[in-house]
């Protein structure tokens, strides 16, 4: 078995535990900490992927999936700023 | 066993201990700001690791001869998704914090320098040491 496909499984254990942050989390910032690490360990996890299949563009994607999950959390910063 | 191949464990080792480090200081933390403060930087550190391993399999790769176009690429995009990743986790962190701390969610247990004792604490101005010492005199 291919030690990335390991690693990238491994990965998935601990998204799977940063998205219990997510259902748990008592207060709206909680959720939306919970939602930008499971953002981020997505991105290493595609990078990881791409390793263990060899194919380039599964890395293409996670810098995309990068840029898009970063406005989004912007975004959602900027709300919860202007709801107070 | 090639010693490149050691290198690529040991730094995928070191990557995936730190992003389980960032997965349980979500858990481990009383507020907002420390859980922030837990998952983030080690979550940011552990993918430069994660990255390393994946550039460092593909040199070596490289370096064997085989598909060499295809392993240059996947290691100069996997630098350039680092380099993404470099710049959105502590930008990102940083408006979560600033937005929390806005909207009236205050830290628990400190003493909180940038508390006014009301939300929206950018209208309201703090008199500084020079204005009290003016209004004494």
């Amino acid at each position: 078995m291919n030690i990335f496909l390991i690693a990238a499984i491994l990965m998935a254990v601990f998204i799977s535990i940063a998205i219990l942050r997510i259902i748990l989390g008592p207060t709206t910032p909680d959720r939306v900490v919970g939602l930008d690490t499971t953002n981020m360990m997505v991105i290493a996890t595609m990078i990881l992927l791409g390793a263990a299949y060899d194919s380039v563009i599964l890395i293409d994607v996670a810098i995309v999936y990068a840029i898009l999950a970063f406005v989004a959390t912007l975004y959602i910063s900027k709300y919860l700023e202007d709801e107070a | 066993m090639n010693p490149l191949d050691i290198l690529v464990i040991i730094l995928l080792a070191i990557g995936l201990f730190f992003n389980l480090i960032a997965a349980l200081g979500l858990h481990r933390f009383p507020d907002v700001y420390s859980r922030l403060h837990a998952s983030t930087k080690t979550n940011t550190y552990g993918s430069i690791f994660l990255v390393l391993a994946v550039v460092v399999y593909a040199i070596s790769n490289y370096l064997d001869g085989a598909a060499a176009a295809t392993q240059l690429q996947l290691a100069i995009h996997s630098l350039i998704a680092l380099i993404a990743i470099l710049i959105a986790n502590p930008t990102g962190s940083h408006a979560i914090a600033r937005a929390a701390h806005r909207s009236g969610y205050l830290p628990k247990g400190v003493v909180d320098a940038m508390d006014t004792g009301v939300t929206g604490s950018k209208q309201e101005e703090q008199p500084t040491e020079e204005d009290k010492k003016l209004e004494g005199a």
